[in-house]
């Protein structure tokens, strides 16, 4: 009987980032949820209101990381249940580079719409 | 020492009244985490009409949010996104150590708080939507 268990690989950087991108996740999803549907509510939402939050530096910043973290917890979540349910070899290497492709692009995409939002520049 | 864990054919889903609370714990995971991830590339695609100008991105949102059914499916959203969470930390715990020999237990936590947080965000998820 191990001492405890744990789903750690050594030098296994995904595992890692997987969890590390879980904790930000757990407090800026909470507080998304909190912000947009209780503080303000959803279908009040304006422009106006949404710029207004935008144009702030910390609000801007903390949104982009949470469109990047978001995005690898979900794309490399999404790898790892295909490989659960055994992909290998050729059909592996394509799915991984068509996550990366389209986790990239939704980066891009959301940046650009971040951008969009704000009166920063 | 820490050890791996072989927790068997779980993607044998034909086999589901045999599935134990870790088991199901397993799956509800995955099955958030897709719609998660799902909703994510829904969102932004929502929100890129922020490109086309402040006017189509208000009217956009208020046009969803005027429909019923979109309000309904943000209920489930946020049904799915807490479980998510709660389980996530389950998980967290379990990777630092923490809480194993209770996992069957933290998993029915999880279920029970998830569905008292939806049902107390239900009035304001559907407020003015009748």
């Amino acid at each position: 009987m191990a001492e405890y268990y744990s789903s750690f690989e050594r030098g296994n950087w995904r595992w890692l980032l997987q969890r590390l991108t879980a904790v930000f996740l757990i407090g800026v999803l909470a507080f998304h949820f909190m912000l947009l549907h209780f503080v303000n509510h959803a279908a009040e939402i304006t422009f106006m209101g949404t710029q207004a939050r935008m144009s702030q530096v910390g609000y801007f910043a903390t949104m982009v990381l949470f469109l990047v973290t978001a995005t690898f917890h979900g794309v490399n979540g999404v790898y790892n249940a295909l490989i659960n349910q055994g992909l290998t070899g050729t059909r592996k290497a394509a799915v991984k580079w068509i996550l990366v492709i389209a986790g990239a692009a939704l980066i891009v995409q959301g940046i650009r719409v971040a951008v969009a939002m704000t009166n920063l520049l | 020492m820490s050890q791996t864990y072989d927790r068997g054919p779980v993607e044998d889903f034909g086999r589901w009244r045999e599935f134990s609370a870790g088991m199901w714990a397993w799956i509800f995971h995955k099955f958030t985490g897709w719609v998660l991830v799902g909703y994510l590339f829904t969102h932004i695609a929502v929100l890129s009409t922020a490109t086309a100008g402040g006017t189509v991105y208000t009217e956009t949102i208020r046009g969803l949010e005027s429909l019923l059914v979109v309000r309904i499916l943000e209920v489930g959203l946020l049904a799915v996104a807490v479980f998510h969470i709660l389980n996530g930390v389950r998980l967290l715990f379990v990777d630092l150590g923490v809480g194993l020999e209770s996992q069957d237990r933290s998993f029915y936590a999880s279920l029970v708080l998830t569905g008292a947080i939806v049902v107390a965000s239900v009035p304001t998820f559907l407020a003015g939507a009748f």
